[in-house]
């Protein structure tokens, strides 16, 4: 079972300010281990953040994108105290989900 | 093209669909793995991959902004920041010339969230990076050499 997210989400002026990372291998099947084998490809294909039922980012992802992926984008329409959902798949269909409390200003 | 352009948006709005179903357990992840076609991904050459995203006459926009280093010591996580002026983004694709498989990432971005996102790329060589935003459908690009002085993919 992979780690959880690392997820801070903070909210200034309505606009919510969110930055993920998200323990995972990345790897992207060109590499190779000490005996010369080719380490598989193993990478998140799909993440997905909702603010209740309203999908407010998704992604998707190939190999290229580095371990641990780390993100960072802003939304509108949520309050502090809110909580955010973040969902991945992976190449294998391993999935997890995380949740984090959105801070900042209490209204 | 218009065909095409309708294979991404229906992947785009199939994806958050399928993986939660998956996540609620009603259909395998393997399932959802199947119904996504993730067009570009499988691409091994710049060109190829901006096609299959229906791309190819993406124009050179300066309402469009990438950030990267000129230089990245570190090439397993070189930090990308792109940002769209353009009204009525509602998709960004980063992609890296010379990687075995260029399209990196692409970003659907709804109302109400912002045209701009930050993350990190792996680089195997010295390439440029290539932003890619559908506005209004159509297709804007920005570009942007980075050195690479070890290579991130090992």
């Amino acid at each position: 079972m992979a780690n959880p997210m690392r997820i801070r989400a903070d909210v200034r002026d309505g606009v919510t300010d969110v930055r993920m990372q998200v323990p995972h291998p990345m790897e992207s099947g060109q590499r190779k281990d000490d005996k010369g084998a080719v380490i598989p490809a193993h990478f998140i294909t799909q993440l997905e953040v909702r603010h209740g039922e309203r999908v407010v980012f998704s992604a998707e992802f190939g190999p290229s994108v580095s371990a641990n992926p780390f993100l960072r984008f802003r939304f509108k329409g949520a309050a502090a105290g809110d909580r955010l959902v973040a969902s991945w798949v992976d190449s294998r269909g391993e999935t997890r989900s995380d949740q984090v409390q959105i801070g900042g200003a209490a209204a | 093209m218009d065909r095409k352009r309708r294979q991404v948006l229906r992947a785009a709005g199939g994806l958050g669909v399928l993986g939660m179903l998956a996540q609620a357990g009603l259909i395998s992840p393997a399932q959802a793995q199947a119904a996504a076609a993730r067009p570009g991904f499988d691409a091994r050459e710049l060109n190829a991959a901006l096609a299959a995203l229906g791309a190819q006459d993406a124009t050179a926009s300066t309402e469009l902004s990438l950030t990267a280093p000129d230089i990245a010591e570190v090439a397993n996580a070189v930090s990308v920041e792109v940002r769209s002026r353009l009204p009525g983004t509602d998709r960004i694709a980063i992609l890296v010339e010379k990687n075995p498989f260029p399209l990196a990432a692409v970003f659907s971005i709804p109302e109400g969230t912002q045209p701009e996102v930050i993350t990190r790329l792996k680089m195997a060589q010295s390439a440029d990076v290539v932003a890619l935003v559908r506005a209004g459908g159509r297709f804007h690009v920005a570009r942007k050499a980075v050195i690479v002085t070890i290579s991130g993919c090992g």
